[in-house]
């Protein structure tokens, strides 16, 4: 079970050379700055652009130096960065589109899972309106809807959420997130936005100028400190962590991971369940003892595993290992050097901030 | 007010307008979608020909197409060839002239209608399993219905206006080539004025008609 794809393309002052192979399920993020090739790619992996290459999916070839299936015969789901709903079709007609074509000879076969997928996407109001009537939101949940309807055995969808500002975005997330656990396809999701990656990807791709830079497990990628392309204030650890206890005195809660416990703001979430945890580079910092009489709430012991200069000369970044998780950590060169920081060493780690990011 | 003639002319133009229009927009929407989708080093010189009438005298067009459809044109052996004897003076080589003269008159709104629905529909179309004719069907041509409304208006009305070309192809035939640009004109030669006045006034009031129909068209396509 995976989705090979390996694509080669030149445009002027542009080239694309990728050779992936990426889990056949769960979703994968695309990541990159913009220019970078991750839409370039995405349109390759659809047929819209014409790469030469290969691409498998869960064992079925979609294209190789020999064929090329053409885009409507590719058993696909694209969801555009602009929603591209047909003008002219109610929401009703315009889900209709694609499963009609892609249930040619079985179209009522499939009713029920029809009436799953709009109830999963709370489309079920929305149904007789009109495309124009709707906001960014509800465009981009009916153009999910519409890509699901056809039965895809991939998905792939480009930046959904860029067209929409912070408040829809709010509003939009916990839809994808829950698409995200009932999803049975692999899911290609492009994204320029760190955080949209840390709560919704498993597996991340990491594109600059044309070529894949990293790639692996979310959790694991992030923690390297040798990535070519750099996250800046972005940079920062995910993992996954479970709610053990809540304090209602403090409106705090407990998050147990693979390594020791954190006190986190408690928004809600009810004991037991798995939640992922961001912890930013910029909010770590490092002593060599332990300090009770600061006012960080988290305090670990771990060990220094490596460390890297960053763009500005001043900065180091520190990966650092708290029993199976890596975190990582940014402080001055200075500090390091005082704190005389070199892999192996045993330090305390300070948070700042920890994010419950799903 | 008309008299039996007059009747017949204008008959014999809504006939030649509606047959006219109809094979504009069979010919016209293909030669719209390609030039409004390629980028090919063709389309300049392609889009230049189809408006070439927009600037010819409509007596350049009538000679060179008397000429290609009379009995030593290749046109005029092909029709003879395959028994439906020569167009000129005929309805038949009024049809030809007035498809080749409204062309732009059609093919421009088409191009600019599917010039501005652009890929994306079509792309996402594509996704949704649509093949390349599919979705033109059911993409392409419905949201391009403003631009076949102001393309059928414009193809018709056009083709109700001619004269030139009219004379030059189809002459002075009653009941055949006699359309009722050419009537009025044979009143106006004959003095009877009163006669031209009831004609052209009908013909004044069409067109005014015709395209405060197609400005609140527009103007109602642009609000939605």
């Amino acid at each position: 079970m995976s989705v090979a794809a390996r694509f080669a393309l030149a445009w002027p002052g542009f080239t694309l050379d990728v050779d992936l192979d990426l889990p056949g399920r769960g979703v994968t993020a695309l990541f990159g700055q913009s220019g970078c090739g991750k839409t370039t790619l995405l349109r390759c992996m659809a047929g819209l652009e014409r790469g030469s290459g290969r691409l498998a999916v869960n064992g079925e070839t979609w294209q190789d130096e020999a064929s090329f299936m053409p885009i409507h015969r590719r058993a696909l789901g694209y969801v555009f960065q602009d929603a591209r709903l047909f003008a002219h079709l109610d929401v009703r007609r315009n889900l209709d589109y694609g499963r009609r074509r892609a249930f040619r000879r079985a179209a009522s076969a499939d009713s029920s899972r029809r009436d799953a997928i709009i109830d999963l996407l709370g489309l079920g109001p929305l149904l007789e309106r009109m495309p124009e009537r709707l906001s960014g939101g509800e465009q981009q949940r009916v153009a999910i809807a519409r890509a699901l309807l056809t039965a895809p055995r991939l998905l792939l969808m480009d930046e959904p959420l860029a067209s929409l500002d912070h408040a829809r975005k709010q509003e939009f997330l916990p839809w994808l997130e829950r698409l995200r656990e009932e999803l049975d396809i692999p899911l290609i999701y492009v994204s320029h936005a760190p955080d949209e990656v840390a709560r919704l990807a498993d597996h991340i791709v990491v594109m600059d100028a044309g070529r894949a830079v990293a790639q692996g497990p979310l959790a694991e990628t992030l923690a390297r400190i040798d990535l070519p392309i750099r996250l800046g204030e972005d940079a920062g650890a995910v993992f996954a962590a479970r709610v053990a206890e809540r304090d209602a005195e403090w409106h705090l809660a407990r998050v147990e991971f693979a390594g020791g416990e954190l006190w986190v703001r408690d928004n809600g979430t009810p004991v037991g369940r798995e939640v992922r945890v961001r912890i930013l580079a910029r909010d770590v910092s490092i002593a060599n003892s332990r300090h009770d009489d600061v006012s960080i709430l988290n305090l670990l012991p771990a060990t220094v595993e490596a460390d890297a200069a960053e763009d500005h000369p001043s900065q180091v970044l520190v990966q650092l290992r708290v029993g199976e998780t890596l975190l990582l950590g940014r402080l001055t060169r200075r500090s390091a050097q005082r704190l005389d920081l070199a892999p192996g060493r045993q330090v305390w780690v300070q948070i700042k901030a920890v994010a419950l990011v799903g | 007010m008309f008299s039996p003639s007059d009747l017949a002319a204008i008959w014999l133009t809504l006939k030649l307008a509606t047959v006219t229009t109809l094979l504009l927009l069979l010919i016209g929407t293909p030669i719209a979608w390609r030039l409004a989708r390629t980028r090919s080093w063709w389309k300049g010189p392609l889009a230049a020909v189809v408006a070439m009438p927009l600037v010819l005298p409509p007596t350049v067009l009538g000679f060179y197409l008397l000429l290609l459809m009379g009995p030593n044109g290749p046109v005029g052996r092909f029709t003879e060839w395959i028994g439906i004897g020569l167009l000129p003076f005929s309805f038949g080589g009024l049809v030809v002239a007035s498809v080749v003269y409204s062309l732009p008159f059609v093919v421009q709104p088409l191009q600019n209608a599917f010039e501005a629905i652009g890929e994306r529909p079509l792309e996402a179309a594509a996704t949704l399993r649509a093949s390349p004719l599919d979705a033109f069907f059911s993409v392409a041509v419905p949201l391009a219905r403003p631009g076949f409304l102001t393309a059928t208006i414009l193809g018709f009305a056009h083709t109700v206006g001619e004269f030139g070309i009219v004379l030059m192809i189809g002459g002075n035939i009653p009941d055949k080539t006699r359309v009722v640009s050419v009537q009025i004109y044979d009143h106006v030669e004959a003095m009877d004025y009163a006669a031209a006045h009831g004609l052209a006034a009908g013909m004044v009031a069409f067109a005014f008609l015709v395209l405060l129909a197609l400005y609140l068209l527009n103007s109602r396509g642009r609000k939605s």
